[in-house]
């Protein structure tokens, strides 16, 4: 089972699909940023989009998709949550209410961006077949948010590459990259707080955390070495302890990895 | 005398070599590597910062120095919070600063390995808008400083060539997004502040970016130095 369905859909692409791609992006993007300098960027970006997208790999859209199916689990596992009578205390309601507005948004600018290409809503299961009581249990609850939304960081960062040559795309999703870790990072705070385990904190310590495969994998979370540099051994690090550098980066999940993560709360697609 | 934002510069106190080199700074403007090696630490009673701009360089190594330079403001403002902690910090607070301060310590100097003889000065900071007694004020500051970098990153990707340097301005990024929503949470807990409609558009639930262009003027006042950017890409 491929969750991420993405190669039937490389194979629907026409022309007017990528029309409406570029249409909502930009209409989007001027929405958003008024300025003359980002005004003047649009033409050659789009150029770009366009091109690469009658190419024969037209990653930006895989990419996208890829981005969507993250969001669709995302989004409906808050909108339940929320929706769910006595399992979000009091305190916390805020906090996932404006998760899940931003995930719903995600959710929307993406299948708007992709129109007739936007692969379909899968299936969801976040019980995975009765292994967490996903929404009767609040800890759980916020475990999974945690793990989706940590999830989510090492996802998108892992695209970063792939969307180079694509500078508004590769700008879009930095947009919301960024968005997911500040969600992770009141995840992991409230997880701690109602956990009473103050090794969690809102960045990712070593490799630590549940489900493990969140924070392992081929790019661990933690990796100590940067840009081929070994951190421990640089100049000005001599009082920073281990722990603390891998603390400093987040690290890359490939798309087999996240599929994995994500595989056992798919149904079907 | 003042103190450099880099832990690792050594003050030469020399007025001489750094009139000499800023002469040799002004004939040989653009050329990065140039720059480095000699003014870094320079540092006199007589304030000649304020007249010598620190280029940030072309390309890649450009938007490398940009992040630089952000990261060291960072570094600095978190090093003199912890020395000077504002008044009622608790136990909680104070170990999340001092983790913010380790991760952009980490940064800096990770740049400043990574960019070599291509790296710009240790900056001079200049935080006297900042009442580091108050807790406000502190939390304040923290969090322009978290939301200012998640958005100069987030506009910095896109003039990246290199695929592994993308990456690492990745890798960095979620962390200062972390932090910020840490520093948001402290001043509004458990509200919708950590991610708040001020700084994530509501209509589709992106964080802003912003070019270097907008960032570094609005940065400028935090540093002595005059920082120059014309040659990086827009």
């Amino acid at each position: 089972m491929n969750i991420f369905n993405i190669f039937d859909t490389l194979q629907k692409i026409d022309g007017d699909a990528i029309g409406r791609l570029e249409h909502a992006s930009r209409r989007t993007f001027m929405n958003r940023i008024g300025s003359t300098l980002a005004a003047a960027a649009v033409p050659t970006a789009f150029a770009t989009v366009v091109n690469k997208a009658y190419a024969a790999t037209p990653t930006a859209l895989e990419v996208l998709n890829y981005a969507l199916t993250l969001e669709y689990l995302e989004n409906e596992f808050y909108e339940i949550g929320n929706n769910t009578a006595n399992l979000i205390p009091a305190q916390y309601k805020a906090v996932f209410s404006q998760i899940g507005i931003h995930e719903r948004n995600h959710v929307k600018f993406l299948v708007t961006a992709l129109g007739a290409n936007a692969v379909k809503k899968p299936t969801f299961d976040f019980t995975a077949k009765g292994a967490f009581p996903a929404f009767t249990d609040f800890p759980t609850f916020v475990t999974l948010s945690k793990a989706f939304e940590d999830t989510g960081v090492r996802a998108y960062k892992g695209q970063a590459g792939n969307l180079i040559s694509e500078p508004l795309l590769l700008q879009y999703a930095l947009q919301i990259h960024s968005v997911e870790a500040r969600h992770a990072s009141i995840a992991r705070k409230i997880l701690s707080k109602i956990s009473g385990d103050k090794s969690i904190k809102s960045w990712i310590t070593n490799d630590a955390g549940f489900p493990g495969d969140v924070y392992k994998g081929e790019t661990s979370e933690g990796q100590v070495v940067q840009g081929g540099l070994n951190l421990p051994g640089i100049a000005g690090l001599e009082n920073i302890s281990f722990a603390t550098i891998t603390e400093s980066f987040d690290e890359p999940l490939t798309m087999a990895e996240v599929l994995k993560i994500a595989g056992p709360f798919v149904v079907s697609l | 005398m003042k103190k450099t934002l880099s832990e690792n510069s050594v003050s030469t106190d020399n007025e001489m070599l750094v009139k000499v080199n800023r002469r040799y700074f002004l004939r040989s403007a653009g050329v990065a590597a140039a720059t480095g090696a000699y003014i870094l630490g320079a540092c006199t009673d007589h304030d000649l910062e304020s007249d010598q701009i620190v280029e940030l360089g072309s390309g890649d190594v450009g938007i490398l120095n940009y992040a630089y330079a952000l990261e060291q403001l960072e570094a600095a403002f978190y090093t003199q919070v912890l020395a000077s902690p504002f008044i009622g910090i608790t136990e909680e607070e104070k170990m999340i600063l001092t983790d913010i301060r380790d991760h952009e310590i980490v940064h800096r100097q990770f740049f400043k390995a990574a960019l070599g003889s291509a790296a710009i000065k240790g900056l001079t900071p200049n935080f006297t808008s900042i009442d580091f007694s108050n807790r406000a004020s502190v939390l304040g500051a923290a969090k322009l400083f978290e939301d200012t970098g998640v958005q100069a990153y987030n506009g910095a990707g896109k003039f990246i060539k290199d695929a592994g340097y993308l990456l690492l301005a990745g890798k960095i990024v979620s962390v200062e997004a972390r932090h910020a929503a840490a520093i948001r949470d402290l001043l509004m807990p458990d509200t919708a502040f950590f991610a708040g409609d001020d700084i994530v558009t509501t209509s589709d639930g992106f964080d802003v970016a912003l070019p270097p262009v907008v960032i570094l003027p609005s940065v400028q006042p935090f540093v002595m130095n005059r920082i120059g950017y014309s040659q990086l890409p827009v």
